[in-house]
C-alpha cells in the first residue's frame, strides 16, 4: 500500500492566477471591473501556446483607452477567443502612472 | 572679508551651532535625532553639540578655522521638539549644507552624521530617526540597478506580490542537494528562491558548485512551468574582488538576480555591486543582517527607515523590511512608513508612521519590500493587505516544512497568494475574511488544505520593543 502522501506534478502555468481554477464569467467580470476601477487601460493579447513564453504576444486591436464599459471589454475578449480558439488570450490593465501593468492574467487557454 | 580674530579656548557649542531662526534650504540635508542628554546639560547646548560634532566643530577652537568660512559649512541645530510620552529625551533637528558631502556617497553622509558624535560624553543616548535627502543630492546617486517596474517586465510578474523562499537547512547542504531544494520550490510555483545570508562559500558547499547546480535548477523549472524563475545567489564575500568574481559567475549560470548583505558587506561594496548589476542587467536582492544591532534600541542607534533610505540611494532592487505578522520585530505603522520610502516617488511627513520629513525621491526607481521570517499560508491575506503587490513574500519554513515537500509547499503558497489577490480585486476585505478565502481556495488545492492544517496553531504574538513615539 502506498502512503497517503500527495505527489505534486509540475504543470505549465501562465503566471498570475495560473494556480487557480478556471474563472467563470462572473469572476472574469470582477477582474475587469477592478482594472476599470483603477483607471487602467484594458488591453487584450493572444498567442499560440507553443510561443507562450515570449515577452510579446500579438495584440488584439489597440488597448481600450478610456473604456469604462465592462460589457465592451467582455465582448472583445469573447471575439478574440472566437477568432483564435487555439490561442491563449490574456487581459492586461496598463497603468500609465507606473508604466507597468497593474493586472495581467490569461482569461482563455488555447486548445493544445 | 575677515573681521574675526583668533581667541583660543573652549566655547559653548550653542553660540555657534544653535540657530533657532534658521530656515532650512531646499538643498540642505536635514536630520532628526532623538537625543538623551546628561541631565545637567541644557537641551540647546546638547542639540548644538550634535550639530557641531557631526559637521565642522571640534571641542576646542583652532586657528585654521579662520582660513575658511565656517558659517557656510557648519551644521545647524534649528529646532527642538518634545518626544511624545517621554520626558527624558527630545528631538533635535539639524540642517547640513549639501557641500559637506561627497556626491553619490551614502558612505560619506553616514560617516559624518553617525560618526564620532554617537560616542560623545555629553550624551547618554543618541538615535538618528530620519534624514531628509535633498533632491539635488538624490540626483547624484545611482539607486536601484533595475527597480520595481523593470524587474516586473524582465520576470513577467504582474498584479500580485512575488513569492519566494530561503532554502533550508540554511547551513550544511551539499551543492547538489541544495540545487534539488531550489528546483522543487520553483517547479511548485514560487517565483524565486534565496540563499540564506549565512551561505557564502563554506567547506560543505563552495560557491561555484552551488551556482552551477542552482543555475540548472532555474533553467529546468523555467522549461517545465513556462514561467520565469530566479534564485538570489549570495555574492557577499570577504573582499570586493571575490564579490565581483562571484557576480560574474552568477550572470554566467543564467540567474536573473543575485544578492548582497548591505550592512555586514558595507555600503562601499553595496554601491559598487549595484553599479555592476546595472551595467550587467542583473537584479540585486538586499539582505539586512546586523540591522537589529543598529536599529532596535528605541533611544540609541539608527532607525531602520534611515538605513532603508540609504539603501535606496546605494542601490538594491529588493530590501527586507520585516513581516509585521511573523517571527521578527516590526510595528505595522512604522514598517509601512519605511516601505513607502522604498517604493514611492514622494513621501509626505507623517508622524503617525514615524516619517519626520517630506521626502522627494525624484526619478529614483522603487525597491520591492521583502517580507520574510516565520510566515505561512495563514498570514497570506494579511501580508497581501499590508505589503500590496510591490512586495516579495518569502516562506522558508512555510514552504519547505510542508508534509509533502517543497513543491507542494510552494503550490500551497501560490494558491493562497492568488486567491487573496483575486478576492481583494473583487472588493472583499481579505484580512477579515481570511479564513473563508483560504478555506474556499483549499477546496481545489489539497496542497493548501494540508498546509493550513500543518500551521494552524503557529502565531508569534509578542510586544514590539521599538514602538513609535506616541503620547
Amino acid at each position: 500500500m502506498p502512503t497517503d502522501m500527495g505527489n505534486f506534478e509540475t504543470t505549465q502555468t501562465l503566471e498570475t492566477f495560473g494556480f487557480l481554477p478556471k474563472m467563470d464569467q462572473n469572476e472574469i467580470q470582477a477582474q475587469v471591473a477592478y482594472i476599470l476601477a483603477n483607471g487602467w487601460s484594458p488591453a487584450i493579447e493572444h498567442e499560440h501556446p507553443s510561443r507562450a513564453v515570449d515577452t510579446y504576444w500579438t495584440m488584439w486591436k489597440l488597448p481600450f483607452f478610456g473604456e469604462t464599459d465592462l460589457g465592451h471589454v467582455m465582448a472583445e475578449l469573447e471575439a478574440c477567443h472566437r477568432q483564435f480558439p487555439d490561442h491563449h488570450v490574456r487581459l492586461t490593465g496598463y497603468d500609465n502612472y507606473t508604466q507597468s501593468q497593474g493586472s495581467c492574467f490569461v482569461v482563455f487557454e488555447g486548445r493544445s | 572679508m575677515s573681521t574675526k580674530s583668533y581667541q583660543a579656548g573652549v566655547k559653548e557649542y550653542r553660540d555657534k551651532y544653535w540657530t533657532p531662526d534658521y530656515a532650512p534650504l531646499d538643498t540642505d540635508l536635514l536630520a532628526c535625532f532623538k537625543v538623551t542628554g546628561q541631565p545637567e546639560v541644557p537641551r540647546e547646548e546638547v542639540a548644538a553639540a550634535v550639530a557641531a560634532e557631526s559637521s565642522t566643530g571640534t571641542w576646542s577652537t583652532v586657528w585654521s578655522e579662520l582660513l575658511t568660512d565656517l558659517e557656510y559649512y557648519k551644521g545647524r541645530a534649528y529646532r527642538i521638539e518634545e518626544v511624545p510620552g517621554d520626558t527624558e529625551s527630545f528631538y533635535a533637528f539639524v540642517a547640513y549644507p549639501i557641500d559637506l558631502f561627497e556626491e553619490g556617497s551614502v558612505v560619506n553622509v553616514l560617516t559624518s552624521l553617525v560618526g564620532n558624535v554617537f560616542g560623545f560624553k555629553a550624551l547618554k543616548h543618541l538615535r538618528l530617526e530620519d534624514i531628509r535627502f535633498p533632491i539635488a543630492y538624490i540626483k547624484t546617486c545611482g539607486g536601484p540597478p533595475a527597480g520595481i517596474q523593470v524587474e516586473r517586465d524582465r520576470l513577467n510578474k504582474y498584479g500580485r506580490p512575488m513569492l519566494g523562499a530561503t532554502i533550508k537547512p540554511k547551513l550544511g547542504l551539499s551543492a547538489k542537494n541544495y540545487g534539488r531544494a531550489v528546483y522543487e520550490c520553483l517547479r511548485g510555483g514560487l517565483d524565486m528562491t534565496k540563499d540564506d545570508e549565512n551561505v557564502n562559500s563554506q567547506p560543505f558547499m563552495r560557491w561555484r558548485d552551488r551556482f552551477e547546480f542552482v543555475g540548472e535548477a532555474i533553467q529546468k523549472a523555467q522549461q517545465e512551468t513556462g514561467e520565469r524563475k530566479g534564485h538570489y545567489l549570495n555574492v557577499t564575500a570577504a573582499t570586493p574582488e571575490e564579490m565581483y568574481k562571484r557576480a560574474e559567475f552568477a550572470k554566467e549560470v543564467g540567474s536573473p538576480i543575485m544578492m548582497h548583505d548591505f550592512l555586514t558587506g558595507g555600503f562601499t561594496a553595496n554601491t559598487g555591486l549595484a553599479n555592476w548589476c546595472r551595467e550587467n542587467g542583473m537584479l540585486l536582492h538586499i539582505h539586512r543582517a546586523m540591522h537589529a544591532v543598529i536599529d532596535r534600541h528605541p533611544k540609541h542607534g539608527i532607525h531602520f527607515r534611515v538605513l532603508a533610505k540609504c539603501l535606496r540611494l546605494s542601490g538594491g532592487d529588493h530590501l527586507h523590511t520585516g513581516t509585521v505578522v511573523g517571527k521578527l520585530e516590526g510595528d505595522r505603522n512604522s514598517t509601512l512608513g519605511f516601505v513607502d520610502q522604498l517604493r514611492e516617488s514622494f513621501v509626505p511627513e507623517d508622524r503617525s508612521r514615524g516619517v519626520f520629513f517630506d521626502q522627494d525621491w525624484g526619478s529614483l526607481p522603487g525597491v520591492f519590500a521583502v517580507a520574510s521570517g516565520g510566515i505561512h499560508v495563514w498570514h497570506m491575506p494579511a501580508l497581501v493587505t499590508i505589503f500590496g503587490d510591490d512586495s516579495m513574500l518569502q516562506f522558508g519554513g512555510g514552504t519547505q516544512g510542508h508534509p509533502w515537500g517543497n513543491a507542494a509547499g510552494a503550490a500551497a503558497n501560490r494558491v493562497a497568494c492568488e486567491a487573496s489577490v483575486k478576492a481583494r480585486n473583487e472588493g472583499r476585505e481579505i484580512e477579515k475574511e481570511s479564513r473563508d478565502i483560504l478555506t474556499e481556495a483549499a477546496r481545489t488545492s489539497p496542497e493548501l488544505a494540508i498546509a493550513m492544517e500543518t500551521w494552524k496553531e503557529i502565531k508569534f504574538e509578542f510586544e514590539t520593543v521599538d514602538k513609535l513615539d506616541v503620547g
